[in-house]
């Protein structure tokens, strides 16, 4: 490989498309709920081990930072969903030009910010 | 035709199909779970233990767990690949990342079948 081809690595000075921002919260969020399954899981354990489990999970999530962070793991699998069906869209042929691509991209954010807004009001009511 | 020993399935387009297949799998396990519980605003022991007993859950959640391990991995070997540089780096990511899968995979079954 060809070392001295040019390299500009300089984050700041680079202006993304709205399809590359959508592209890399689809990764960050992938990585997020990699962790976040954990979390799930532990609760899924303690609320599936007994009538007293059950009830500490209830009564874990009343606290204000466990809804925040459910509110973080849920929100983040809504967006990776909502991503990833537009994935599955673009593979069907669906959205692949240019604009096409655009269009993809804002429809993802504004359904995901709809679902993660819903998602906030259902954690907390 | 390029190939990589850590790709999950030997090949670019086999990790496509696992990545499509297992999305599909995991998109529905969770409308499911979450459409269960919006609409269990009062859910009770009895009902969620009710829910994890009934045997098409069950194996709709082995699925689940299963695509959730295949999925992740083409994820994160994407993505390790395209940050991490250094191959010594890389493979532990790498190897990291499997054991926690494998962690997940067993928890979820002991959570399953109980004990």
């Amino acid at each position: 490989m060809n070392s001295k081809r040019p390299v500009n690595l300089d984050l700041s000075k680079f202006s993304f498309p709205l399809p590359a921002i959508t592209s890399i919260v689809h990764r960050v969020t992938g990585v997020a709920l990699f962790v976040g399954v954990a979390i799930l899981m532990w609760m899924l354990d303690l609320s599936l081990s007994g009538e007293e489990g059950f009830n500490q999970a209830k009564d874990i999530f009343q606290g204000f930072f466990a809804r925040l962070i459910l509110w973080g793991i849920v929100s983040a699998l809504l967006y990776h969903l909502v991503a990833g069906i537009k994935h599955l869209l673009m593979d069907l042929g669906i959205g692949e030009t240019l604009e096409g691509g655009r269009l993809g991209a804002q429809i993802t954010l504004v359904v995901a910010a709809i679902l993660v807004v819903l998602a906030g009001v259902w954690i907390w009511s | 035709m390029v190939m990589s020993v850590t790709s999950f399935g030997r090949s670019g387009v086999y990790d496509w199909m696992v990545q499509r297949v297992s999305a599909v799998v995991l998109a529905a396990y969770v409308l499911f779970i979450l459409g269960y519980l919006v609409a269990s605003p009062d859910l009770t022991y009895e009902a969620w233990k009710g829910l994890f007993s009934n045997a098409c859950v069950r194996i709709f959640s082995l699925g689940a767990l299963v695509s959730l391990g295949a999925h992740a991995w083409v994820g994160l070997w994407t993505i390790s690949t395209d940050y991490l540089k250094n191959g010594v780096v890389r493979f532990l990511c790498q190897a990291l990342c499997g054991a926690v899968m494998f962690v997940y995979f067993v928890w979820g079954i002991e959570i399953l079948w109980g004990l």
